[in-house]
């Protein structure tokens, strides 16, 4: 103070305002960076959904023809809607934008009747001609569809995609080489290359679903440059579903309001959906609990011996196929021989009970049972003294040559690994052989199974429709799916003539035949079947297991206390039930009138 | 100053260069491409994927179009071959592409949808460093040697070892599965904030606390301090203003690296809290190989790095006359 008193009046001011204005500087920028970054964050708060789901991860894409991944597949069905819907719970196909089809005797012409209610969201009517531009949308090198390869049933499809100029990057043939024709506004002619079976399955798949021409191309018109994705943002997105797209924040929600204009308006019960995209397992099992959203997909592996008597986790047969792939282009791993003996000594009952915990099934196919048409070709089941004496006639093991080490190759994963090691030490053990383990991060463990530079390695295949063709179209030779350098020409050859067959119980049986020769030269050593791990609110109505585990936001509604109860009513008695309060307050939506009209 | 912001200027232009370049082909060097999948692709079909991408150019002419500022796919400038639509992109004009991952948006898209969250996910944790972190290190530096002290400094190891996902899961466990007090996980009220940004800051918080208890000690034993001691002055005025502005220096000088760690460091938080920040983004997309957003993200924090050091050696200067700019 002392000092202050020599000093002028006007100058202690002075320094005390400069004082004051340093310190507040720092203070008012931080106060004003987060005020700045509340009011555009908070910009984009909205209000809870009527149902709330879990996507597992963000979309890839809304674009229907360019994408293959489960969780786009969900939102698409919301937004979209192709010639038919699928049944929820038998997934047999159910009047969509066609109100009704034919199919000639012969199985090569399907004629589908679009309704005249039929309309997008910028009031266009959806007619026979947004099938076919949709359709050579999808067949159009440019679109670079990943699932363009489904449409190759129509006749003339394929080559009309696969036979490009390579100057121009143009199909050289003309579209009326293939078989779309559209008859009238309402009547779309499909002519297809062979009668197949599963057609009417692929014209109830996402891929297929028809997208607005107007909508693409006032994209193209206004954003010359970035028209690719200017269309599918929620300000320009066209769609014909029962919902469509109000907002979305990339890895946070995509927001769904109901589409009055909806054909079927009056049968879908939610107004908002929320899609969230939460990726980890545990965050999302959370949030469920928590009662932040009604269905979550997976679950953390840990924590499935909890969920499991619980009511809302249930645990059923899924079309899906966890196996090893071998590199038979090396040897040791080219005499069937050997690869037999690496079959027959997996403990496969370990991994499912100690591993995975969720009810899989130890697998001895590829193709996953569940299938009502279809009889599985299966391997013998794990014979330790059969597969030493294989290994003995190969020529290794006592006596003959040392078994080289080999790898196991897996994508960076805890579950993965865990599986390896049972696998590796049960080798070791039972027959010898030295075994390494070998993980790689995703990208490049894609890039080594594609080039052949692995022995062993870990795979899995979700089935696309619900037929064994699915899986079996894999191994043929040469495709590029096969990845483990394996071929036969009589494999190629069943799988072929089967496409031709029309009958259903003989298609099966050249089917099952095909699946005989894969499991007897073993390019591939199955583990195990999937199972489903969702978790679903209890109140949660129009929610059906089917083994593709493909569920319809459209048949969607809340049951009421009655409705739970008679639900409830009907299960073990050792459940536990799960107090779930979410859902709408009573009598919101008609449940009892959705149930009649449900299928 | 001026020399000094200009040399600032200068240095940052170089750095920035030569870090989306060596990015820009490390990127490209790594195995595996952005549209390898499972399911492998038709050639046809990944041919055209490619070529929307210009993934089927040669590694100079797509770092040249990258970089800009002129454009060189097919409405590039007419002298150039093409239809002049659209003469300048690139980086140097503020377009950074679109995303390869996230088809539907572009890395500008992306980046101003999730920077306002991170940003402000990272200013809680901030708070919760400082303030938490202070407070401790001048409890801590006063009762020097007591139990207290003890406690603080142990805790404080404690948030610097544990990684931030562990005490992620003990906030959780305690404040939302056995207090029910906030939300598990999510973005949107002020509620959603605070576990993931305690959680964020608590390492920070920790290493505060111990910058400033060192600081404060060595203050503390100073002349100036018995002096002001001495004069009678209350001890409240003594600490908080004599004693803490010297003190506080050290931390000052990590709230530069401090906002960049808590900032590019938020991956782990964001996941665990289900929070569509940039963090997540700066993984995520280097493993998805999204060349486009992994190198957005890595300007975005080249950038961000640079300008918070540059910040902080200036408010080095408003808070110690003894630090001149032009001494650097």
């Amino acid at each position: 103070m002392v000092g202050a008193a020599v000093m002028g009046g006007s100058e202690v001011r002075e320094r005390l305002s400069a004082r004051t204005v340093r310190r507040s500087l720092a203070f008012l920028l931080l106060a004003g960076l987060f005020a700045g970054a509340l009011a555009i964050a908070s910009g984009a708060r909205i209000e809870e959904a009527d149902f709330t789901f879990s996507n597992g991860t963000e979309v890839s894409t809304l674009d229907p023809a360019t994408v293959t991944g489960v969780p786009e597949g969900r939102v698409i069905r919301a937004i979209f809607e192709g010639l038919v819907v699928k049944h929820p719970q038998t997934l047999a196909p159910l009047p969509g934008m066609a109100e009704s089809w034919e199919i000639s005797p012969d199985g090569l012409t399907y004629t589908f009747h679009i309704r005249k209610n039929a309309v997008w969201t910028n009031g266009d009517p959806c007619t026979a001609h947004d099938f076919d531009y949709s359709f050579r949308r999808m067949l159009d090198p440019e679109t670079g569809a990943e699932y363009s390869y489904q449409l190759d049933y129509l006749r003339g499809a394929k080559a009309y995609r696969t036979d490009i100029d390579p100057e121009t990057r143009r199909p050289r043939r003309s579209w009326d080489t293939v078989g779309v024709r559209v008859a009238d506004d309402h009547t779309l002619l499909l002519a297809l290359e062979e009668p197949t079976h599963y057609f009417m399955a692929l014209a109830g798949f996402y891929p297929l679903f028809p997208v607005n021409r107007r909508n693409i191309e006032e994209a193209k018109r206004d954003f010359p440059d970035t028209w690719q994705l200017e269309w599918l943002r929620p300000e320009n997105i066209v769609t014909n579903g029962p919902y469509r797209v109000a907002a979305r924040r990339v890895n946070d929600r995509i927001r769904l309001v109901k589409n009055p204009d909806y054909w079927d308006a009056e049968n879908v019960a939610f107004d908002t959906i929320d899609v969230l995209a939460i990726e980890n397992w545990s965050t999302q099992l959370n949030v469920y609990l928590t009662g932040g959203c009604h269905w979550i997909d997976q679950v953390p592996p840990l924590q499935v011996p909890n969920l499991l008597p619980r009511e809302d986790f249930n645990p059923e047969p899924y079309f899906g196929s966890y196996f090893y792939r071998i590199n038979v282009t090396r040897p040791p791993l080219d005499d069937v021989r050997v690869r037999k003996a690496l079959a027959l000594s997996i403990d496969r009952r370990a991994i499912c009970e100690k591993v995975t915990k969720a009810g899989e099934r130890p697998s001895y196919s590829l193709v996953p049972p569940g299938l009502p048409s279809y009889r599985n070709a299966e391997m013998e089941k794990e014979d330790l003294a059969r597969a030493r004496q294989l290994l003995a006639d190969a020529g290794y093991g006592p006596g003959g040559a040392e078994f080289p080490s080999i790898e196991i190759h897996y994508n960076t994963s805890e579950k993965h690994r865990d599986v390896a090691e049972v696998i590796q030490n049960g080798w070791k053990r039972d027959l010898g052989i030295d075994v390494k383990l070998l993980n790689q991060e995703w990208k490049v463990y894609l890039d080594s199974q594609t080039n052949l530079q692995y022995d062993v390695s870990r795979s899995a295949w979700i089935g696309d429709y619900d037929d064994p063709n699915t899986f079996l179209d894999l191994f043929l030779t040469g495709g590029g799916n096969n990845k483990t350098g394996w071929g036969n020409p009589r494999y190629d050859r069943l799988i072929a003539e089967a496409r031709k067959l029309f009958d259903p119980a003989e298609r099966m049986k050249v089917l099952h035949d095909a699946e005989r020769i894969l499991m007897d030269e073993l390019p591939i050593i199955p583990i195990y079947s999937y199972v489903t791990s969702d978790v679903v609110a209890p109140r949660l109505g129009g929610f059906h297991w089917n083994i593709l585990d493909e569920h319809f936001p459209k048949f969607f509604y809340w049951m009421d206390d009655e409705e739970l109860a008679a639900v409830r009513a009907r299960q073990p008695a050792d459940w536990v039930r799960v107090p779930f309060d979410a859902g709408p307050p009573e009598g919101q939506y008609a449940p009892a009138r959705l149930r009649e009209r449900r299928p | 100053m001026t020399r000094f912001l200009a040399r600032r200027l200068a240095w940052f232009a170089i750095t920035l260069f030569v870090v989306v370049t060596i990015s820009f082909f490390l990127m490209r060097a790594v195995r595996g491409g952005p549209f390898d999948g499972e399911r492998r692709l038709d050639a046809a079909v990944e041919l055209n994927i490619k070529a929307r991408y210009h993934l089927d150019w040669p590694p100079w002419r797509q770092f040249l179009h990258y970089v800009g500022p002129f454009n060189l796919d097919e409405h590039r400038a007419e002298f150039l071959g093409g239809d002049g639509g659209r003469v300048f992109g690139g980086v140097l004009v503020g377009d950074l592409g679109p995303s390869f991952r996230y088809r539907d948006f572009t890395v500008n898209d992306i980046i101003a949808q999730s920077l306002p969250i991170s940003v402000l996910l990272g200013l809680v944790a901030l708070m919760w460093a400082l303030s938490l972190g202070i407070s401790a290190g001048i409890a801590s530096a006063l009762r020097r040697g007591s139990g207290l002290d003890v406690a603080i400094r142990l805790l404080a190891t404690g948030g610097i070892v544990l990684p931030n996902f562990v005490i992620a899961t003990f906030l959780v466990l305690v404040f939302v599965f056995m207090l029910g007090l906030l939300p598990v996980a999510g973005w949107g009220t002020l509620k959603h904030m605070l576990l993931p940004g305690l959680a964020l800051g608590a390492p920070f918080a920790a290493y505060i606390a111990r910058l400033t208890r060192t600081g404060m000690l060595e203050v503390l034993s100073q002349d100036y301090i018995r002096t002001a001691h001495a004069k009678g002055l209350p001890a409240r005025l003594v600490i908080l203003r004599h004693a803490l502005k010297g003190g506080l220096l050290p931390v000052i000088s990590y709230l530069g690296p401090a906002t960049a760690g808590i900032l590019t460091g938020s991956l782990v938080i964001e996941r665990i809290f289900y929070i569509p920040g940039t963090g997540s983004h700066f993984v995520n997309s280097a493993l998805n190989r999204d060349y486009t957003l992994s190198m957005g993200v890595t300007i975005l924090y080249t950038v961000l790095v640079y300008g918070l050091n540059t910040v902080v050696d200036f408010a080095y200067t408003l808070l110690d006359p003894r630090i001149k700019l032009e001494e650097e």
